[in-house]
């Protein structure tokens, strides 16, 4: 990498994450990211989608110096983190997955505290502090201990803390991992009004609504590895079909694949998993009668079926033959 | 301290100034050590507790009911002198208590189940420079603490109180007290984890005070020559001996031993801390 350009370059178009092969081996042996090379342009807002254990925290942590890597190099805002940590933390801001709130202040005083450790003045960081509850709807509750925040409430805060000192990037780790649906939506549009303003984020997330709603770019991560990165619409078209039929039946779940693959005209794929077959078509109209028909004539008992557009759970699917879920 | 990109109220996004890193950390270090002073100042009725409690009662029976009822440590001649040699060990134990409770137990909190470290070590300065501000802070504890303790330890006795103040050895042996004492609370926080808590202060906080040249001069273990040399690899010995020549007429040990111990101590159980902290917080 070696190159560490001046990160004033603000509003310049550019990369602001590069990673070239980001690795990270754990003692003990697990690869939890294998040679990652990712690029993330300024204004951007990016996803890391993937199961529990595919490597999304371990990218994060890499890329914000709390975890090493093992080779490898990685910038933020043209800051080499691997060789200037201290000088990297300057321009990220990071939503942990636990709440790592200051008990001992208040919500605005974790604000305010945040900011003077970024170098702000006291009447600056207030003046901050002040605005952000007021953006992020927690001015009522501006001297509330913190222990007294609701999950939403809180995960809100973290986000106002984390942008208070105006980084280049910011990092969410699932960042509604137990949240209410409401609280989630509510952060959701948070994170809008942030891109909006030209924030470039970061997020990991399990759940392919969130990547699917809220950004431009997504990779989809498994074993340490990208396995696709596009548009949502793009990566949905990467499954080249349409339609994506769930079969339930009972037998030899393979044996119905490969029937229902070559007799339904319009059939992409078919794949065996969860204990139901997915069968992939395109410009297929008409198709339940004919799945029924061709299954019941080989003999299957057909359970149940349903039809879907395909989402991005059906591009992982269709990329790693499990569920997201997993 | 202010910087000027940092806009408050700024519509369009702006993105923060790259400063210099090592003004940076200062910055940042100052801060993290300001923030420390402040929630002690907001909790102060706590902190006052938590540090007043133990030297409080042992001042109170030791030089107060034992003598009133007859039960004088050393006999009649001793009792005397028992007050004002105990004032020492009396502050060096509210400095080690410090470093436990203001570092140490914090910290197995922290890296347990609140992971509030894990903000503090976002801040802009490097990670061993996280951990230093945890000593400063525990050893600006320790100052207050020794500060709060000196009155009870002066006034409670029944017997009176005999201070010779040395200053110069005062200013420079005092800071170095209250950094092994808050060093030793990093070391002991970075290794210890929820469920060993208890064992901190039977296994270490226990032996440490009452075989620390606290209740007696080091030099007057001579009878048990074992004990005289073994309680040297404690160093609340030297915190006491060399409070002891800072504040007292009393013999103690040389002090050439007790500076190069105190700044050796120091040295050891910060990289001890420092290191330990590293580990804990970056994988």
């Amino acid at each position: 990498m070696g190159t560490v350009t001046n990160a004033t370059a603000a509003g310049a178009a550019g990369a602001v994450i590069r990673t070239e092969g980001l690795t990270k081996i754990y003692p003990g042996g697990l690869t939890a990211v294998d040679h990652l090379d990712l690029t993330v342009e300024r204004g951007e807002i990016f996803g890391l989608l993937g199961p529990n254990g595919a490597g999304k925290t371990t990218t994060v942590g890499m890329l914000t110096t709390r975890v090493l890597p093992t080779s490898g190099a990685a910038s933020v805002g043209g800051v080499d983190v691997i060789a200037e940590p201290a000088r990297a933390k300057q321009v990220i801001g990071v939503v942990p997955q636990t709440n790592t709130l200051d008990r001992s202040l208040d919500v605005r005083e974790n604000l305010e505290w945040h900011g003077r450790y970024f170098g702000m003045s006291a009447r600056a960081a207030r003046q901050a502090a002040d605005r952000l509850l007021e953006q992020f709807r927690l001015a009522d509750r501006a001297t509330a201990d913190t222990l007294a925040l609701s999950g939403g409430m809180a995960q809100r805060l973290m986000v106002a803390r984390a942008i208070l000192h105006r980084p280049q990037v910011l990092f969410l780790d699932e960042p509604t991992a137990g949240l209410d649906p409401q609280s989630r939506l509510a952060l959701w549009e948070i994170l809008g009004e942030l891109h909006a303003d030209g924030q470039t984020i970061l997020l990991t997330t399990h759940y392919m609504e969130e990547a699917d709603q809220l950004c431009e770019r997504v990779a989809i991560m498994d074993h340490g590895h990208i396995l696709a990165l596009d548009t949502p619409a793009g990566l949905k078209r990467s499954v080249g079909a349409d339609t994506v039929v769930r079969v339930t039946a009972a037998g030899d779940l393979e044996a119905l694949a490969d029937l229902l693959k070559s007799k339904i005209d319009g059939a992409t794929g078919a794949q065996v998993g969860d204990g139901l077959v997915r069968l992939y078509l395109r410009g297929a109209q008409g198709a339940l009668p004919k799945v029924i028909s061709a299954a019941d004539a080989a003999g299957f008992t057909v359970h149940d079926l349903s039809v879907t557009e395909p989402t991005l759970e059906t591009v992982f699917i269709s990329l790693t033959g499990k569920d997201l879920r997993d | 301290m202010s910087v000027e990109s940092i806009a408050p109220g700024g519509a369009s996004h702006e993105l923060v100034q790259l400063r210099p890193a090592g003004r940076a950390s200062l910055d940042a270090f100052i801060a993290l050590l300001a923030r420390d002073v402040y929630v002690i100042r907001k909790t102060f009725s706590m902190f006052l507790l938590r540090t007043v409690m133990q030297p409080l009662l042992t001042v109170f029976v030791f030089t107060y009911v034992f003598p009133k009822v007859g039960q004088g440590i050393g006999g009649r001649q001793g009792e005397a002198a028992f007050s004002t040699l105990f004032l020492p060990g009396a502050i060096a134990t509210a400095c080690i208590f410090q470093g436990i409770q203001a570092v140490a137990l914090p910290l197995v909190q922290e890296f347990g189940y609140t992971r509030e470290i894990d903000d503090r070590v976002l801040a802009p300065l490097p990670v061993w420079g996280v951990a230093l501000g945890k000593i400063a802070s525990g050893a600006v504890q320790a100052v207050l603490a020794g500060v709060v303790v000196f009155p009870l330890a002066k006034f409670i006795p029944a017997t009176p109180v005999r201070l010779d103040f040395n200053w110069p050895l005062l200013l420079t042996i005092g800071p170095l007290v209250c950094f092994t004492g808050a060093a030793l609370g990093l070391a002991i926080g970075t290794r210890a984890d929820t469920r060993q808590v208890p064992l901190i202060f039977s296994v270490i906080v226990v032996p440490m005070t009452f075989l620390g040249a606290t209740y007696y001069p080091w030099a007057r273990l001579t009878p048990i020559a074992w004990l005289k040399y073994l309680v040297l690899v404690n160093p609340l010995v030297y915190m006491s001996e060399g409070l002891r020549a800072s504040l007292t007429g009393i013999p103690h040990m040389s002090l050439l031993a007790i500076y190069v111990a105190l700044v050796g101590f120091g040295a050891v159980l910060a990289y001890l801390g420092i290191s330990g902290f590293r580990k804990r917080v970056i994988s």
